[in-house]
């Protein structure tokens, strides 16, 4: 049944994100012959529209009122493109902008959001999305009583394949009013890799006993090399301000896909667990046999850190 | 000033994975035996936000609404302890099974019952669904502006001054009231209620509304008025068992690790 795909697409560095191409990506397997679009806001949007592979028509706009994102900004403009587009599915990156786009935008329209989507399919004609729910404990499949059908997707929920430039780019309104303002912005960013680029990811958790601790994580990050491996943390650690906020992994943290990740003195609470059960192998070091984390984990040593991590330091050197 | 705070009962997102269970025939968490229900942690939050609100501006009044069944009422008894002044229990049979929107669109009919409402705390997400929406759809459906995930929110300027935690930092907004902020666990502790508070919110009563009394229909709220229809709640797929590095020392099992991971040629 062909249907109306339009990705809410967001720039990153002056390209459409990574995000923005994996939802085209999936766009593509769900528009069954319908219309695949996409939506840029800001600085050099519409030359970055031709980045959007796979999509169809580009609505875009390079008024630099959207670059810092606002959501009652972009919906105006959003809304103006669903106008045009008629989207039986909207998608939108599980990001600080589509968690506000994603329920207004739904609202506005007469629909429903489902949010943080680790997989929407058609099923029967229809549009199912499945997320998890329980903090991770449980999964859950949605069905729309209402179009469009709208899903914020969690980072990496599909791969990104190449494809076609838009044929078309559509002129969107430029930037109007807010009701909020934003006054300043303060950017605390890690140095260096970012964690969701990283191929090697090593968090630490609570078990580490305090921040001084976390020394011995970056070591070993260090040994790996500071090209391949950054740092991360749970919530417990962060809450306990042994490290950035900048640094979760979690729920509510950063989603990561790394082919290796450490989780050292981690317990694996569900929540620590949706950041990162998507990494290829995961490596747990972790004092109590019976932690959950081992059940997710490939690879496991039953031990303390203290004295693991400088081992594995240790061997990495030979 | 006066503001609501939305306040969720839900089953404690601590259950140990061992000890959760879904009723596969009707698609529910089966409660874990012996672990008791609790205000969702945002929440508390959320309410802690607006009691230092209120503290800073004298004359201001915290209302604290939840949409849930009997035991709902737990949870505004803690909020109330916390030092809110009211407590709404949205209670009606025909309220239930609902999603955010019928959640949203119920809570919001409260809150213009309220009428004198100057500002709305929610919590990020609640902690059992974790969707993250009804704050801002409490907004939309009132029409008021909303800061999500913040953490720190004081009157101020235009209306509210809020930090918003984003994926790089954080973010100043001012925002005109009346106003939505949804609040993250950034913004620190909620407070603990000291016994003779939690004495006198006990003795407190809490005012109940049906759907009647907030001027809708049965068929606008709960299941019927829904419009995203969960179809099926499952476990989620086990990882494959754990293989334990050998050796006797910390330094035999790191070389066994580092030997697996150069082996699958990921390191
Ligand atoms: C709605 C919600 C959202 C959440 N979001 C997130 C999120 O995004 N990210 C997140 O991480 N959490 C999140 N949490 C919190 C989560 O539930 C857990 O509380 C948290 O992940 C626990 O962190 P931890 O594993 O570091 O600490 P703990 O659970 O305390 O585990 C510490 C571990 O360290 C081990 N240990 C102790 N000492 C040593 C030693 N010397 N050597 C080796 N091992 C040792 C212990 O055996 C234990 O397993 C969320 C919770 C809720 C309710
Ligand atoms: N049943 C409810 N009663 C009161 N407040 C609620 C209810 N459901 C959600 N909320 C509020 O909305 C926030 C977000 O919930 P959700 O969108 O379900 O994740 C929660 O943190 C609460 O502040």
């Amino acid at each position: 049944m062909p249907r109306n795909i339009l990705v809410v697409g967001e720039l990153a560095g002056g390209q459409p994100s990574s995000t923005t191409l994996e939802l085209l990506s999936g766009a593509a397997g769900l528009a069954e012959g319908g219309t695949v679009s996409v939506t840029l806001l800001g600085t050099g949007a519409t030359a970055a529209a031709a980045g959007c592979a796979g999509a169809t028509t580009a609505y875009a706009n390079d008024d630099a009122g959207y670059d810092t994102f606002n959501g009652e900004r972009w919906l105006t403009a959003l809304t103006a493109a669903c106008d045009q587009a008629s989207p039986d599915v909207i998608l939108i990156g599980q990001t600080t902008a589509g968690r506000e786009i994603g329920p207004r935008l739904a609202h506005r329209r007469g629909s429903a959001v489902a949010m943080d989507c680790t997989s929407i399919v058609a099923e029967g004609g229809a549009i199912k999305a499945q997320r998890p729910a329980y903090g991770g404990n449980a999964l859950a499949t949605y069905a729309f009583a209402t179009s469009p059908a709208v899903a914020t997707v969690r980072a990496k929920s599909w791969d990104a394949v190449p494809g076609a430039a838009p044929s078309s780019t559509v002129a969107l309104p430029g930037a109007g009013e807010s009701r909020t303002n934003v006054t300043g912005k303060e950017q605390v960013v890690a140095e260096g890799l970012q964690l969701q680029d990283a191929k090697v990811v090593i968090s630490g958790g609570r078990g580490l006993g305090s921040a001084e601790a976390f020394s011995v994580v970056e070591d070993l990050a260090a040994a790996i090399g500071k090209d391949k491996a950054a740092v991360g943390a749970s919530r417990a650690a962060v809450d306990l301000g042994w490290y950035p906020p900048s640094q979760q992994v979690g729920l509510t943290g950063k989603v990561v896909t790394p082919d290796v990740y450490f989780a050292v003195a981690i317990s694996g609470a569900s929540q620590h667990m949706a950041g990162c059960s998507g990494s290829k192998v995961i490596v747990a070091i972790n004092r109590d046999a019976d932690a959950n984390i081992f059940g997710f984990a490939k690879y496991g040593i039953v031990g303390d850190y203290k004295t693991v991590v400088p081992a594995i330091i240790e061997e990495l050197k030979k | 000033m006066h503001i609501v705070v939305c306040a969720k009962q839900i089953p404690d997102p601590e259950t140990p994975p061992s000890a959760f269970r879904i009723d596969a025939a009707s698609n529910k968490v089966v409660p874990a035996q012996g672990i008791a229900p609790v205000l969702s942690q945002f929440d508390g939050i959320a309410a802690e936000a607006a009691l230092r609100i209120k503290e800073a501006n004298a004359g201001s009044k915290v209302t604290v609404i939840s949409l849930g069944a009997d035991s709902a009422a737990a949870a505004i008894k803690q909020v109330l302890a916390m030092g809110a002044d009211e407590g709404v229990l949205l209670n009606d049979p025909a309220f239930e099974d609902g999603d955010s929107y019928t959640t949203a669109k119920t809570l919001a009919a409260a809150i213009k019952k309220l009428g004198d409402v100057d500002a709305v705390f929610c919590g990020r997400q609640a902690a059992d669904w974790d969707m993250g929406q009804v704050g801002l759809l409490i907004a939309e459906e009132l029409g008021w502006p909303v800061s999500i995930i913040a953490k720190g929110v004081t009157s101020g300027g235009a209306g509210l001054q809020v930090q918003r935690v984003l994926e790089d930092g954080y973010e100043n907004v001012e925002t005109p009231l009346p106003a939505v902020v949804t609040v993250s666990n950034e913004f620190g502790e909620p407070r603990y209620p000291k016994l003779p508070q939690i004495m006198a919110a006990a003795k407190k009563t809490v005012t109940q509304w049906k759907t009647e009394d907030l001027g809708l229909s049965a068929g606008e709220v709960g299941k019927a008025g829904s419009r995203l229809k969960l179809e099926t709640l499952s476990l989620p797929p086990k990882g494959g068992a754990v293989e334990l590095m050998p050796g006797d020392t910390p330094a035999e099992q790191a070389a066994a690790l580092v030997a697996k991971l150069r082996a699958d040629k990921i390191l």
